[in-house]
């Protein structure tokens, strides 16, 4: 048994940018790596996939992206090296290849066991991400056999899957950009289309990260937003990060010759059924889309910078033929159904009481409560909007730092050097 | 002195009222959140043959909040089909009854959520259209689906607010509708004889 006050569970970003800032405060601790550093990043992602974030936005406590093309977006083998170079230059204490079996409280303590190892630690981050395991709606079970199931999970590469026509699940980031390579590959998608996030990737001249930073609104706060709930749920944005600094919406996936049906809402009889609410919803994502540009343009003349930047631009809204096809004969028409659907975080390997009965975990802001010396971070709006991308750890782990420090002071009488 | 009265307008807003209790209903979603069988309802109604395509409907109890539920009143509703199916039409047709649940699920989402939004309501009307080809419930071809193979909602609504929070209004009672739902997705229906 290792006795050490704290143990992150996950070398991604986030446990990354908590290791630093222990090490910062002289907290000893560990971070143990099922695989290697950006093992998610390494293996779970598809080749063609960026991140959403520009260059210039990509940074961690103590790095920020030094190349020579700040606008652009990095690949995932980028990706990888700009977190593996931040293990190194942050000297992270990161074992790797230990997949920690279970973690149990002790009184006041936890036990982890990994790979024949245990550790007592006084307190333990949980940075194992946040999409571990694609998350299927019940309908998926309904799917008959010899029609192939793909999630972003094990998705690399268009060739990966049958000729003939795709049926993709959900308008989501994933979504569109597989529908999108899809279609170029020659395969006919329908896109089943349900509540969306629309986002131009530029507007008036700058990536709309750059205005939604600007404006506030990737700093709100999950104790100040109307709705947590929803706000944990939102799709993420329909966005790609090229080098041509393209808008993916889905009039773009129109012209492409991608069919828009509505919500996938039953599977019956060798045949999916689509909800007749597709109009709605691109209404939806419009007006919303419209109210962000409203507010970014107020922003902008209050500023005064009306001068310095691109005239505002009103995008077409969303283009639904007449009559939206209500049905497709899945044998006839589909030979691969791809679901991006969302994805949802492991806690199998959690053996305390902190889950909901959704099977999420209970926290606030990514302390949780009901387990003192307890932390996560990596997740969807943890505490502020931008809490899952890169940039967004910064924050969230400076603040859940600050909790643990103190907590190891208070309920473990240790010093921590400020 | 007529400087002084639209200042006084202005600056002094009235409480938005629509009638819709929304604390009530956001207190409710955050009682059952907890309580998710609580959230668990039943919704119920009789139906009596009168002779004809007559027929009688009877709306009273329903369940939900984990207890038999009454109506303050007990409703009724006769449908039957007009003359031109050569019926003697006493009461709508029940596929208006659907459009008029439509309508009535919308503007009834339209009026809450103006109030969540402190949106002050003068108006609102709607026209709803389904459009149906009978030869499906005729049987008079194979092809063609025996309900509506299109609805169409028009709103015109007076409010104290921009078109596009009208719009927004409009779809995010769509996005919350029951019937709304009901209509545009599919759902098991079992019917059986004792």
């Amino acid at each position: 048994m290792i006795r050490i006050p704290t143990v992150v569970v996950g070398a991604g970003h986030a446990g990354l940018a908590v290791s630093k800032l222990l090490t910062d405060r002289h907290i000893e601790h560990v971070v143990l790596e099922r695989g290697e550093v950006a093992n998610t990043w390494r293996r779970e992602r598809w080749d063609s996939l960026r991140l959403l974030t520009p260059n210039w936005q990509t940074r961690l406590p103590g790095f920020a992206y030094s190349g020579n093309d700040p606008d652009g977006f990095m690949t995932m083998p980028e990706v990888v090296g700009f977190i593996d170079a931040y293990a190194t230059a942050v000297k992270a204490p990161v074992e790797t290849g230990v997949a920690v079996r279970w973690l149990r409280r002790n009184g006041d303590r936890y036990e982890i066991a990994a790979d024949g190892r245990r550790w007592d630690a006084a307190s333990v981050v949980l940075a194992t991400g946040g999409f571990n395991l694609p998350k299927l709606p019940a309908l998926a079970a309904d799917l008959p056999p010899g029609i192939e199931s793909v999630t972003g999970i094990d998705y690399k590469r268009p060739d990966q899957l049958p000729e003939g026509g795709v049926l993709v699940v959900g308008a989501s980031a994933t979504g569109i950009q597989v529908a999108n390579e899809l279609q170029r590959s020659g395969r006919q998608v329908t896109l089943a289309v349900g509540e969306h996030v629309r986002l131009p990737r530029l507007y008036r001249g700058r990536d709309i990260q750059w205005w939604m930073e600007q404006i506030g609104r990737l700093d709100e706060r999950y104790d100040q937003v109307d709705d947590l709930v929803r706000a944990r749920h939102v799709p993420s944005p329909q966005l790609v990060g090229t080098p041509d600094r393209s808008t993916l919406d889905l009039n773009a996936l129109t012209a492409q010759g991608v069919r828009l049906v509505g919500k996938l809402s039953a599977i019956q009889d060798g045949k999916a059924y689509f909800s007749g609410s597709l109009r709605n919803v691109c209404s939806l994502a419009d007006l919303k889309m419209r109210r962000l540009l409203d507010e970014i343009d107020a922003w902008i003349d209050e500023q005064g910078l009306a001068g310095e930047v691109g005239e505002p631009e009103r995008f077409p809204a969303t283009e639904v033929e007449n009559d939206p096809a209500l049905s497709i004969y899945l044998s006839s028409e589909i030979s691969s159904v791809f679901w991006a659907t969302g994805y949802r975080a492991d806690y199998s390997w959690l053996d305390i009481d902190v889950l909901d009965r959704k099977g999420e975990l209970r926290h606030d802001g990514g302390v949780v409560a009901d387990s003192p010396g307890l932390y996560r971070i990596g997740l969807n709006f943890l505490r502020r909007r931008k809490s899952s991308f890169i940039h967004g750890a910064e924050d969230d782990a400076i603040d859940l730092t600050e909790h643990l420090v103190s907590y190891l002071e208070v309920f473990h009488g240790m010093r921590a050097a400020g | 002195m007529e400087e002084e009265k639209k200042q006084v307008t202005t600056t002094q807003k009235p409480p938005v009222s629509n009638g819709v209790n929304v604390q009530a209903l956001l207190d409710a979603r955050t009682a059952l959140i907890d309580a998710p069988e609580a959230a668990q309802f039943t919704w119920r109604a009789t139906n009596e043959w009168a002779g004809g395509t007559h027929s009688k409907s009877t709306v009273q109890e329903f369940f939900g909040l984990g207890a038999d539920q009454t109506h303050r009143t007990t409703f009724q509703y006769d449908a039957d089909h007009p003359e031109v199916f050569a019926s003697e039409d006493h009461g709508p047709t029940p596929v208006e009854f659907v459009l008029v649940g439509l309508a009535s699920c919308l503007t009834a989402g339209v009026a809450a959520v103006a109030q969540n939004r402190e949106i002050q309501l003068n108006s609102v009307k709607a026209t709803i259209e389904g459009d149906m080809d009978i030869l499906g419930i005729l049987g008079g071809d194979p092809e063609v689906r025996n309900g509506f193979n299109n609805i169409r909602v028009k709103y015109e609504i007076d409010a104290d607010a921009t078109q596009e929070e009208i719009e927004a209004l409009v779809a995010q009672s769509q996005k919350r509708s029951a019937v709304f739902d009901v209509i545009t997705n599919p759902t098991n229906v079992t019917v059986t004889v004792n």
